[in-house]
């Protein structure tokens, strides 16, 4: 299972990857999202998967799964959240002001 | 720290206080408080000179980095005595000049004082003290305030295009410096100098003696303007009068005499250091000379006069170096003896003569000696001491400059009788280029006083009518030029008091304990060489200033495009030039490249790291089974992730995005994780809902991305990310090493946290100030959001801050 999974994270990271070298804001945003879900299935497979019960300890199973994992990703997610509601304003914002979402256009100048 | 340490750092201390006495007495002129600093430091060291008349020397030593072997040990003998008057005696003078020369009005008088204080106290820390390391930052020191100074009227252009070639030239030569201190220090294993000087004989042979030598000489040679880096020099007059009297003739300039003068012990008696430093400073006497005469302007004139002088003081150091290998030492040593008093001398008339130009430039409004002449009979004190400053200058009895200057013809005549490191193939060089350089030098000093002084008054051409200086204006120039003749008349006074003192320093090997060097400085010695090369002198420098319009073309003779000046702003731009190509050439501006460089680094570093530990490990022994549902929930997470890629529309990319999110919560459940599944859920039901409410305001997608070779430099760089982070992840699951820490939190959950729920009770207990943080950054983010929607600026506005100029 551990070997499907760190190849699922793998392909998201791999196309997160592609979308942000993409030039349009939009696609870098998404890009972002996919990103993350990339990287908490990535924590979640390192922490080892199914070796045990929820960590619920009124369960009284002999084993169960590792807690911290998760307790990193519940952080994770609600981080990329803030990150991803940011990025989407800035982008709405500066597509308002700027009247572009093309990374190539929104360069620095300077070469006055 | 003894008194000696606070001598040197008086100054700076003093320094901090000049602001406040600027900000609090604004009526009375900065200057008045600082002068009585440099006076009592004068004074205090009067005291030594008995001292260092019969006995070794004092050092005192403060522990400052003892595991490095560097102290702050200071070290008082004749050569560090005598650069420690000329230091604050000097700086007396200049500073009560300067009361006169800057206005208290228009300056900035609190900075002025400021570097001027700097200065003094590292040039002492400089000629005081016995740490090479210390030595080299008081170094560095006066080359920043030098900068500083130079730079002072910052607002001219001049002014910041001389600072900056002084500090680049200048602090080129420290670092040197600091590699052959750190040559000596890999050869002896002390920074201390003495301990230096003390091992010199069996560094000879060192291989790193040579390169150690080199750029010792390249640190002292930048610093006292030799040739070919003298051209600091002249672009350094942009510097207040005052300034350039001080640092740029009489005292920083000479530091680099001081250094060789200091390590003479350890390097004389190499055919390298005699070779090295006499020839240099020879042809720096006659190119420095040559070009003055060339001058239009009096602080120019000056400023090549130095450089000549400086080469000439050089010279004969190295000259004086070969004295160690000869029995009848007395007979070379004599070079030394000149060298250090022409040292003397020089500090005396030239600080006076840039004082006098000083004055001129001040009373007058130009030094330009086209536009000058005729003042002798409205400024006839000035004239006077510039005329004893411009005669003693060019060599001429009874002034200082006569004596030395004689004495500098002995030393270079008594080259040919050397039979050592092969004189007679080019030793002859040495009297020669001396004796072309003093005609040069007798035709600038006549050029200096007379065209300034005599001649027709052109009242049209002056910018202000002029008249004698201010009576304090006066007295210091009075006093250096009273030096002058009183030196001339009674050189003997200076002997055995400063001058033998100093020359124990520099050849302490050649004397017995309780032996001194036989001195007596006379007027007169018969009709001998020196006094017909003197007559020489006089007669063809008369015959030559005379008719020097005629002579202008030969002056000219050096094209402007092949000058050393030339060569320097031209290699300074192409510098410029050349970085900044290659800054632009991956500093692109486009977001793209910067993520292409920080993956790309990303893949290597791991990929490299993974490789090197061969931490690459494939093992599925270990590994969960894997079910129907898991597989069914990969594939769709696949698929929607390459959708969002391929996606045409944005609604599709969304709904692609958000199937990947919904997924991974139906994970969140198989893999025992309820909460996170539960708070996946809610978050991306809100991230998508978001999504569209956004994509509602952007525009449709681009077509394609620009180039085939663009999507495929895209993509190659994807999937190296995507193949490491998968490498990295099997990896890491396969091979475990040490015990998970979940044990703990997995025992002490209920008993600490008081809770059943461990994922829980880590994030509130646990890990809490996390979750604080993570909800500041939540905050944070709501704000940010929020002051954007809302807080506005106008279209006007956005224009004029200059966002809309493409």
């Amino acid at each position: 299972m551990e070997i499907v999974t760190s190849i699922v994270a793998g392909i998201l990271f791999m196309t997160a990857t592609y979308l942000m070298l993409s030039k349009s804001l939009l696609r870098i945003i998404i890009g972002t999202g996919l990103l993350s879900h990339g990287a908490h299935l990535l924590i979640l497979t390192m922490g080892g998967l199914k070796r045990g019960t929820v960590p619920l300890l009124d369960e009284h199973a002999a084993s169960y799964v590792d807690p911290l994992p998760q307790a990193l990703i519940l952080t994770a997610i609600v981080i990329s959240f803030g990150v991803t509601a940011f990025f989407l304003v800035l982008a709405y914002r500066s597509y308002q002001e700027l009247g572009t979402d093309d990374m190539d256009q929104l360069r620095g100048n300077d070469q006055k | 720290m003894t008194f000696l340490h606070w001598a040197i750092l008086f100054p700076f201390l003093f320094a901090f206080m000049v602001p406040f006495l600027y900000k609090t007495f604004r009526k009375i002129h900065t200057g008045w408080f600082v002068l009585p600093l440099p006076i009592c430091l004068f004074i205090f060291f009067l005291q030594f000179l008995p001292g260092v008349k019969y006995k070794e020397g004092i050092v005192q030593t403060v522990k400052w980095i003892p595991s490095l072997g560097i102290d702050f040990a200071v070290y008082v003998d004749g050569l560090s005595l005598l650069f420690a008057l000329l230091i604050t005696g000097i700086g007396s003078l200049v500073v009560l000049y300067s009361i006169y020369y800057l206005s208290k009005e228009k300056e900035q008088l609190n900075a002025f004082y400021v570097y001027l204080l700097m200065f003094m106290g590292a040039m002492l820390g400089v000629v005081l003290t016995d740490n090479t390391i210390v030595l080299y930052t008081f170094w560095e020191i006066t080359s920043f305030s030098s900068f500083l100074l130079i730079g002072y009227w910052h607002y001219r252009e001049r002014s910041r295009y001389g600072a900056l070639k002084s500090m680049l030239i200048t602090v080129f030569g420290g670092l040197s410096m600091l590699g052959g201190f750190i040559l000596l220090y890999i050869m002896t294993g002390t920074f201390s100098i003495r301990e230096t000087i003390a091992q010199s004989s069996s560094i000879a042979d060192n291989g790193l003696f040579i390169p150690a030598l080199i750029l010792l000489l390249l640190g002292a040679f930048t610093k006292s303007a030799q040739f070919p880096f003298y051209i600091w020099l002249p672009d350094a007059m942009e510097a207040p009068t005052p300034v350039s009297a001080y640092l740029h003739s009489a005292t920083m300039v000479k530091a680099g005499i001081y250094l060789v003068a200091r390590f003479t012990p350890v390097f004389a008696g190499s055919a390298e250091w005699f070779w090295i430093v006499s020839l240099f400073g020879i042809f720096t006497l006659f190119w420095g000379s040559f070009h003055a005469v060339k001058q239009t302007d009096l602080k120019a004139m000056l400023a090549f006069s130095t450089v000549s002088q400086l080469g000439m003081i050089m010279s004969l150091l190295g000259v004086g170096s070969a004295a160690l290998l000869f029995d009848h030492f007395e007979f070379y040593s004599v070079a030394i003896l000149a060298a250090i008093f022409h040292l003397i001398n020089h500090a005396t008339f030239k600080g006076s003569l840039f004082m006098v130009a000083g004055i001129v430039d001040h009373e007058t409004g130009t030094r330009d000696i086209r536009k000058l002449g005729g003042l002798m009979s409205l400024m006839p004190i000035t004239f006077t001491i510039g005329l004893i400053g411009a005669f003693s200058m060019a060599g001429l009895p009874p002034f200082n400059g006569f004596l030395s200057k004689e004495m500098f013809f002995t030393g270079m005549i008594r080259v040919l009788n050397m039979d050592v490191f092969q004189t007679e193939t080019w030793g002859f060089l040495l009297p020669v280029l001396a004796w072309i350089g003093s005609i040069f030098t007798f035709i600038y000093s006549m050029i200096f006083v007379f065209k300034t002084f005599a001649g027709k008054l052109q009242l049209e051409n002056l910018p202000k009518k002029p008249h004698e200086a201010p009576i304090g204006m006066l007295i210091p120039p009075i006093v250096l030029a009273s030096l002058v003749v009183i030196f001339g008349f009674f050189p003997n006074l200076l002997a055995y008091s400063l001058i033998e003192p100093a020359m124990k320093s520099v050849m302490p090997s050649l004397l017995k304990d309780g032996e001194h060097f036989h001195i007596h400085i006379s007027h007169w010695h018969g009709f001998t060489a020196e006094f017909w090369m003197t007559v020489g002198v006089v007669i063809l420098g008369i015959f030559l200033y005379l008719t020097a319009s005629k002579w202008k073309r030969v002056y000219d003779l050096q094209p402007k495009r092949m000058t050393l000046n030339q060569l320097y702003d031209h290699s300074l731009k192409t510098a410029g030039k050349t970085s900044n190509r290659l800054t632009s050439f991956y500093m692109t501006g486009f977001i793209r490249d910067y993520l292409v460089y920080i993956f790309a680094f990303m893949i290597m570093a791991v990929g490299a790291t993974m490789i090197i530990k061969q931490s690459i490990s494939f093992a599925a022994d270990d590994a969960a089974p894997v079910g129907i549902y898991e597989l069914i929930l990969s594939i769709v997470m696949i698929a929607g992730s390459i959708t969002a890629v391929l996606a045409r529309s944005r609604l599709t990319a969304i709904i692609a995005l958000s199937s990947v999110g919904y997924s991974l919560a139906l994970f969140f459940v198989l893999f025992r994780a309820p909460d996170l599944a539960l708070t996946q859920l809610v978050i991306e039901t809100v991230s998508t809902a978001l999504f569209l409410l956004a994509f509602y305001f952007l525009p449709e997608l681009q077509k394609k991305d620009k180039t085939r070779r663009f999507r495929l430099v895209n993509f190659i760089i994807s999937a190296g990310v995507g193949g490491i982070v998968t490498l990295l992840a099997i990896s890491a699951s396969s091979e475990r090493t040490g015990k998970t820490i979940a044990e703990y939190f997995l025992e002490t959950s209920y008993s600490l946290g008081g809770g059943y729920n461990v994922v829980n009770v880590i994030l509130v207990d646990f890990r809490g100030f996390d979750t604080l943080f993570e909800i500041t950054v939540l905050a944070i983010a709501a704000l940010a959001v929020y002051s954007m929607i809302r807080l506005r600026t106008g279209g006007k506005d956005v224009e004029e801050n200059g966002f809309k100029n493409e």
